[in-house]
């Protein structure tokens, strides 16, 4: 029936929408389902971030400078927002060694797959350790869901919601790798191909993106 | 870019991979150089921005493989996230109101 259209035009576009049958051709059922669920988060952490937004835009009070509130001092030198660069770089890494599992994955290449997997599991295990480390941090600082002694009281509330939800997402990630890496590694997906690599690590690539947004709308603005 | 890209998995060398990381790194680099050189105002917001927009998309596009899949993919995906763009604009009116009233009764 369609036989004829290309995959990437409006013809194409067109037919596969209308075909009164599987709209994903030739997308593996796992993939396109890791897409809808990752659009749904994608409404999750956007609303998120519009609640931020709206309490930032609707307070009286002075927000409290991020660049100030996350400075560390190393060797006596102050350096705004050095942990959570840290963590940016950290993150970016992961997603490097997670996009090279997915390469050995489809060349059938299963030991290193599984090492990769485990080592962006890894990386992730960090961003997560020096996320906490910077939780108690704000803690020891005085900063609480409902107040804090440098300014706005909603700067508390929206840091530990839109961090500690994002936290949540790496920690479960991580599982998820090693979970998967495992499998990866015994040989369970020799039959089936290694389609599963690429999905779990667009649940992976997804994590860093959000990282993305976070980064600017409430590190850096 | 051949129809059976998705079907057999998406399959991309290592370099390629490789040269988004580094990107990427160069990115986050200038996007806190941002605030460790404490650029103000709109430069400070347009550059913010701009270097979300172009991480996102390097990440969307090469590392999660959207560029490469097929048009009803990237539509049903990409597109839906704009309504957020209605819910962000009603919220912005909504707390500028809120934020006037408050300096008029809790000032």
């Amino acid at each position: 029936m369609t036989s004829t259209s290309s995959p990437n035009d409006w013809r194409g576009f067109v037919d596969d929408w209308s075909g009164d049958k599987e709209a994903f051709r030739a997308v593996p059922w796992g993939k396109a389902m890791m897409w809808i669920f990752l659009l749904s988060d994608t409404f999750i952490f956007g609303s998120f971030l519009t609640g931020y937004m709206t309490v930032r835009a609707s307070t009286t009070v002075a927000w409290p400078n991020p660049s100030e509130v996350f400075a560390l001092t190393v060797a006596g030198v102050h350096v705004p927002l050095l942990l959570i660069a840290i963590m940016t770089f950290v993150l970016i890494t992961s997603s490097g060694t997670m996009a090279m599992a997915v390469n050995c994955g489809y060349r059938r290449d299963r030991r290193n797959a599984a090492l990769l997997m485990v080592l962006t599991a890894l990386l992730g295990a960090m961003f997560v350790g020096m996320q906490a480390f910077e939780w108690s941090k704000l803690i020891e600082d005085g900063v609480r869901p409902w107040g804090n002694p440098m300014g706005a009281a909603q700067f508390g509330s929206a840091f530990f919601m839109i961090t500690g939800f994002h936290g949540l997402h790496v920690s479960i990630g991580v599982v998820y790798l090693l979970i998967v890496a495992f499998k990866v590694n015994r040989g369970d997906y020799e039959r089936r191909g290694y389609q599963i690599v690429e999905i779990t690590g667009l649940y992976w690539h997804f994590v860093d993106l959000v990282w993305v947004f976070i980064f600017a709308f409430f590190y850096l603005w | 870019m051949n129809e059976t890209t998705s079907a057999t998995g998406q399959q991309h060398p290592i370099g390629l991979y490789l040269k988004i990381w580094l990107l990427l790194f160069v990115l986050s680099a200038f996007s806190y150089m941002v605030d460790y050189f404490q650029l103000q105002g709109l430069l400070r917001w347009g550059l913010i921005l701009f270097f979300m927009m172009l991480k996102a998309g390097l990440i969307v596009a090469v590392f999660m493989h959207m560029a490469w899949e097929r048009l009803a993919l990237i539509y049903a995906i990409t597109l839906p996230p704009l309504a957020l763009l209605v819910l962000v604009g009603l919220m912005w009116s909504e707390a500028g109101h809120t934020f006037l009233t408050r300096t008029l009764f809790f000032r």
